[in-house]
């Protein structure tokens, strides 16, 4: 047991700190797949570790589950430190991405096996599967094989078949990846629901942004096998702290300019990319002088006719293409210097008649604190 | 859907499955010939199957065969089992190029030089040891096994390739431990394949006349053996009978075989 | 403390895993080779065991002798030579012949339809299954001077007298392809069912005639089928001692009979065991080939897993 965990960037340690993945690398021969991680986690919070392929989210996933063993670090669970620990006598539970579901035994078996390797008594296990198949509303198909069910039914049987243990932890492996995607928003609430009521820590890996913004308490965005930023779903997609982040959570567009006011309360950014400058309404770290990227996100940019009143925060460009996606309209317009940017505008604030549509001119402004200005 | 000739596919279908299947059927044709020769039919009659089964020679060799073919299919299914869930799951080790390359010599080298080198070795222990004291049913089990347990470990080696590596993962997930995971989760799911490894372990055991050649002794006749020093001297109708009702019953195994797994297909 | 520091040389349990079926090699295979490398180099001699041993104590002195005899033999004696040569042609005769017939079949039952498909492959399975001994003794019957054969073809008027088969190399050929061609046909179908048709359909919708398609593309991806079932076919023809034994002629050379014969009949085992060192020796090529292509098998497999 060790309270010398240094602070970790995620964040101080806290004392709900339920698992603490302290400096973990993994080494696979040449590749560095982890490098030196840093993360806590706290009881019952639903964590998400959120990345493309080959980032290493599966991978520190898999050592936490126990089937890979960091080349060095150390993993603590309630303050225990499991990193030598093998998968089969750790208190954590790990739902896989194909389910994993054994074909050969019944629903009612599937669910029972972990119990069976306890040593549960026979009638206390009959007990615990029905109360997890309950849960996920599948006691009816104790019977039936894995096979003959759909694909969202094996999903909650494997849900079931890793809750029935009660463990300290779960594991969830990019678990709506095989769901067709009508049917994964529905799941992931149905999910998360289910897991706060149980009141699991739980980690999740996953590819899929708008999972991990919907499921999760907490995200952490990994790249190249290190945690870019980790915080909550709302504060990584407001105030990202990199390009690589504002890009990856949800879509925006970037300008590229260079810092010419720097003051306290406000900046003012030059960019070749528009023929005004942007305003920014708070001071930022960057000097004067310093090259910079700024992230606007498309719901934040205003489309019109009329020309805006202020110096700066707008451009003027023509509709490239009009999408009409419903809830809202997706515009895509080529500013004068050639650069292309997204507005999203909502359906709420047009009419059909009023919107400008293809091929017209049009003038895109934004407020001046919807701009996120990040480091080149 | 690429069109292939007709006429070129028939052809070949019906020349090829012609050559393969002309003695097979000339044998048990003939098993019913009246006339020893097999040149000209006489007449249709039972009568080599009545003095096959008066072939008190024959029958012994066929009962020695029997035993010793279900204990060298078995032992054979236990090791090399065992070696192939080593070569399909444990990784690379130090010594696995040998292991390979011991494992996969009695495929490829000629039955000849297993059963001198067996032999010798027996000889050898026998000088210093005492033991064994001579060849008979255990030193022809050994060699068979040996023969066996590689084309067991291939089949075997090659299934569990193929089974999703999470199956078993989810398993020590939920708490078993690797032993138990091989029992309860990785064998129930390769049994076909076991099933299959068993039976080419018999057939091969049951066949083989180099090795027995060898490593059999006196009063240790296998019906292969026997089989072949007779055969050596010309056409013996009683064979004919034997070989047919081989066909026949290795004809209705395969048929039943691949109805089981039709239907496990199926479901 | 002390328990601690002994535990590390009990082996692991990865080890007590592993290392079972090694033993069993280990003792059955490895051992008795390394025997026969070593009885290759005694002399013969009268008695149980009819060889000499290497070591002698006499006098306080420990004295190694090698004989060479054997090994002088087999590298002047044209006749060991010249037998391996056979063995090595007929072999690889065989495997040809196997392609030639073997690969058609195997490209047809791949291309049929999945209910004939499989009513075709068990008609391999079949033979394959059944005794090599019995199915090659049938030949027996049917090459014969006064077999069916002849009889067949003198009664069509085709020839006037019997065509002479039985016991000349045609009989082993017909013999040896008879027995192996299932050996080529089932990795090769193994390897052709697996094949993408939709690249073959993509080819023909780019415009490649039927023929084209197959040597362009079919042939080439078929490659690691066909060198399986090579494999499967030539390595154990040229070790071959039953079929030439049944059905070929006295002067039918092949290093299955003369390893056999030197064995039994002239009960020089140390002839036999150098015969055998140098076969082996001389299969060793084709072994690691065979063993590098498993090997490589095996981490494909792993990585596709992974």
């Amino acid at each position: 047991m060790s309270d010398d965990l240094l602070m970790a960037p995620t964040g101080s340690a806290h004392p709900d700190d339920f698992v603490r993945i302290a400096d973990v690398v993994k080494i696979f021969g040449d590749t560095v797949a982890v490098q030196s991680v840093s993360l806590s986690v706290r009881r019952q919070e639903i964590f998400a570790l959120l990345g493309s392929s080959g980032c290493g989210k599966s991978t520190l996933l898999r050592m936490l589950a126990g089937f890979e063993e960091p080349t060095s670090g150390r993993i603590y669970l309630d303050n225990e430190d499991i990193t030598a620990l093998p998968p089969y006598r750790r208190p954590v539970n790990m739902m896989f991405q194909s389910y994993a579901l054994f074909p050969h035994m019944t629903v009612e078996s599937n669910v029972a096996f972990g119990l069976k390797q306890e040593g549960v008594p026979a009638n206390e296990i009959h007990e615990r599967v029905f109360e997890a198949l309950d849960l996920v509303q599948m006691a009816g198909y104790s019977r039936r094989k894995p096979q003959q069910l759909s694909g969202g039914q094996q999903q909650r049987v494997a849900l079931a078949r890793s809750l029935v243990k009660r463990p300290k932890l779960l594991l969830l492996d990019e678990p709506m990846s095989a769901l067709d995607k009508q049917i994964r928003q529905k799941t992931q609430i149905e999910l998360t629901r289910i897991l706060e009521q149980v009141g699991v820590t739980c980690i999740m890996v996953t590819h899929d942004q708008e999972e991990a913004m919907t499921m999760a308490d907490r995200l952490a965005v990994m790249s190249e096998g290190q945690i870019v930023q980790c915080g909550s779903p709302q504060e990584v997609y407001t105030f990202p702290n990199c390009r690589f982040v504002a890009g990856f959570i949800g879509s925006t567009n970037f300008f590229d300019g260079v810092i010419s006011v720097d003051e306290p309360d406000h900046v003012l950014i030059e960019s070749d990319q528009l023929a005004r400058p942007l305003y920014v309404n708070h001071g930022v770290s960057e000097p004067l002088g310093m090259n910079v990227h700024v992230s606007i996100r498309p719901e934040n940019i205003r489309v019109q006719r009329e020309q805006p009143e202020l110096d700066y925060n707008w451009a003027h460009g023509m509709v490239n293409h009009v999408a009409w996606m419903g809830s809202y309209v997706r515009y895509q317009i080529r500013l004068d210097s050639g650069l292309v940017i997204e507005a999203s505008v909502p359906a709420l604030m047009l009419t059909q008649d009023d919107a400008p549509g293809l091929d017209e001119e049009v003038y895109a402004c934004w407020a001046s604190g919807t701009a996120t200005v990040l480091p080149s | 859907m690429i069109q292939s000739s007709r006429s070129l596919r028939a052809a070949v279908l019906f020349l090829g499955y012609g050559f393969l299947y002309v003695p097979i059927v000339c044998l048990m044709a003939f098993s019913f010939n009246d006339s020893p020769m097999m040149t000209s039919w006489t007449g249709f009659s039972w009568r080599w199957y009545h003095s096959l089964f008066n072939d008190q020679a024959l029958l012994s060799a066929a009962w020695l065969s029997l035993r010793i073919a279900l204990l060298t299919a078995t032992a054979a299914t236990i090791i090399g089992t065992w070696a192939g869930y080593v070569l399909a799951r444990m990784g690379r080790f130090r010594g696995f190029a040998l292991y390979v390359g011991m494992l996969s010599a009695p495929l490829v080298i000629p039955e000849v030089v297993l059963g001198i080198a067996l032999l010798l070795m027996f000889v050898e222990l026998g000088d210093l040891f005492g033991w064994p004291s001579g060849n008979g049913i255990f030193t022809i089990w050994v060699g068979h096994v040996t023969l066996c347990m590689a084309y067991v470990a291939v089949v075997i080696q090659s299934r569990i390739r193929d089974l999703d590596r999470s199956l078993e993962e989810a398993a020590l997930d939920l708490g078993a431990t690797p032993l138990k995971v091989f029992f309860s989760i990785t064998l129930p799911l390769i049994a076909p394949a076991l099933a299959a490894a068993w039976l080419l372990a018999f057939t091969l055991s049951l066949d083989d006349v180099v090795i027995a050649s060898f490593l059999s002794g006196p009063g240790y006749t296998t019906l292969p053996l026997e089989v072949f020093s007779r055969v050596r001297l010309g056409v013996k109708p009683e064979i004919n009978a034997l070989a047919s009702i081989f066909i026949v019953v290795v004809g209705i195994c395969v048929l039943v075989a691949n109805r089981i797994q039709r239907r496990k297909e199926s479901i | 403390m002390s328990r601690q520091s002994l535990a590390r040389f009990a082996p692991s349990r990865r080890t007590l895993a592993i290392v079972p079926p090694f033993v069993w090699l280990g003792l059955f295979l490895l051992l008795p080779f390394l025997l026969v490398l070593k009885i290759s180099f005694a002399d013969l001699k009268f008695g149980i065991p009819p060889y000499t041993s290497l070591a002698e104590i006499k006098d306080q002195t420990l004295t190694i002798g090698l004989h060479l005899r054997t090994y002088a033999l087999l590298f002047t004696d044209s006749l060991y030579i010249a037998t391996y040569l056979n063995s090595v042609k007929m072999a690889a005769i065989t495997t040809l012949c196997c392609g030639l017939i073997g690969y058609p079949m195997a490209y047809y039952i791949a291309r049929s339809r999945p209910a004939q498909r499989n009513l075709l492959l068990l008609a391999v399975i079949l033979p394959f299954w059944t005794s090599l001994l019995l199915r090659v003794y049938a030949w027996v019957g049917i090459l014969r001077n006064d077999g069916l054969l002849n009889h067949v073809l003198m009664w069509l008027g085709l020839i006037g007298s019997p065509v002479e088969i039985y016991r000349t190399d045609l009989a082993v050929y017909i013999g040896l392809v008879y027995a192996y061609l299932p050996f080529f046909i089932l990795p090769l179908y193994a390897n052709l069912v697996k094949m993408d048709l939709r690249l073959l359909e993509a080819a023909h919708d780019l415009g490649a005639r039927p023929w084209r398609v197959f040597f362009s593309i079919t042939l080439p991806l078929s490659m690691p089928g066909v060198v399986a079932g090579a494999m499967l076919v030539f390595i154990p023809t040229v070790g071959e001692y039953v079929i030439p034994e049944m059905l070929g002629g006295a002067n039918t050379l092949m290093m299955g009979r003369v390893m056999w014969n030197e064995f039994f009949n002239n009960a020089d085992w140390p002839m036999a065991s150098a015969v055998t060192c140098v076969m082996v020796l001389l299969l060793l090529i084709p072994l690691v080939l065979f063993q590098y292509s498993q090997v490589r098998q095996l981490d494909d497999g792993r990585k596709g897993a992974a």
